[in-house]
């Protein structure tokens, strides 16, 4: 374990409390990591979209981790179920853990129903880079995108996570955003129903169930053969009335 | 202990990590898998409760025969089961 000082002895090491460990990194220390490893990864690939990808690869391993010891730390013991309760998760108690603040603001998209933008005035990792004019679209956010992917996918929440620079007029420096896009699967029946979020495929289904329940009406057991149909398509209100 | 229970760690894609058998009693040769039939199909029901509740400790989610299944979910939806 880390070498903090033998305070009292536990008989048995797994009654000993988990130590929360140093809370705090050296700014200037993190910033010449992310330097390098930015560096490396520009010395493996050919182009822009390969290294974002590979920040992007090496965010989520953080992200995965970051979301299983921020559960138990922080919520005690308590999973994120909801879209929004993930959402604002990343936003405040895993924002505030990796960089001391929580994020400046998290919006929905207009567009498209399935999209999410967390915005910074200033990204952390961002600060002591800059970016040279031929590689003009390139972020080095793409690593904090990794993160809240990884922190997304694990929690089954599947997405696309990208960084992008917004240029705010009065600002020299432009804002980060990180746009979030849901995936169909996250909008499944099962979760929308778990969301408790009207929908019109949960609407389309519901219609088109009892109709399915009269055709199967003749004999008992094509009933009882409806009913399990439908604890297998998860639908578990339907279910019970069968 | 009246029977044998099966310990068994699964990630999210639904592989197997870690298997445990806890028990003192003698593994009976026809039934050698049938705990991790059991558990096996309690899978899905997991995937199921995981989403209806934000608790994660899932006491008794299935029984078969007399044994019991129980899973403790972690936020990466990686399941422990007994």
């Amino acid at each position: 374990m880390i070498g903090v000082g033998k305070i009292k002895q536990y008989t048995n090491v797994l009654d000993r409390p988990l130590s929360k460990g140093k809370q705090e990194v050296s700014l200037s220390a993190f910033a010449f990591l992310f330097s390098e490893l930015v560096q490396y990864n520009q010395t493996q690939v050919d182009n822009i979209a390969e290294l974002e990808r590979r920040l992007e690869d090496a965010g989520y391993a953080v992200g995965a981790r970051v979301l299983e010891l921020l559960c138990h730390r922080e919520k005690g013991n308590r999973r994120e179920t909801r879209l929004l309760g993930i959402l604002s998760f990343i936003h405040s108690t895993v924002w505030k853990v990796l960089f001391g603040k929580v994020a400046d603001s998290l919006e929905k998209g207009t567009e498209h129903e399935d999209e999410y933008m967390i915005s910074e005035k200033e990204l952390l990792v961002n600060r002591f880079i800059s970016i040279p004019k031929d590689m003009g679209a390139f972020n080095c956010g793409a690593f904090v995108a990794g993160i809240v992917k990884g922190v997304l996918d694990n929690a089954g929440f599947p997405a696309v996570v990208t960084a992008h620079f917004v240029p705010v007029d009065g600002q020299q420096r432009p804002r980060t955003t990180i746009l979030i896009k849901f995936a169909e699967e996250c909008y499944s029946l099962n979760a929308r129903l778990a969301l408790r979020l009207p929908d019109i495929h949960v609407l389309d289904q519901l219609k088109r169930e009892p109709e399915q329940r009269k055709t199967s009406k003749n004999a008992k057991t094509s009933n009882d053969f409806t009913g399990w149909v439908l604890v297998r398509n998860n639908v578990t209100p339907l279910s019970c009335s069968t | 202990m009246a029977s044998t229970a099966c310990f068994m760690i699964v990630s999210r894609n639904d592989i197997p990590i870690y298997e445990a058998e806890v028990g003192s009693v003698p593994k009976k040769e026809d039934a050698a898998h049938q705990h991790q039939f059991i558990l096996h199909a309690a899978l899905d029901i997991v995937q199921d409760m995981a989403w209806t509740t934000s608790a994660m400790f899932l006491k008794a989610i299935d029984r078969f025969n007399d044994l019991v299944v129980s899973v403790y979910v972690t936020a990466g939806h990686i399941l422990s089961f007994v």
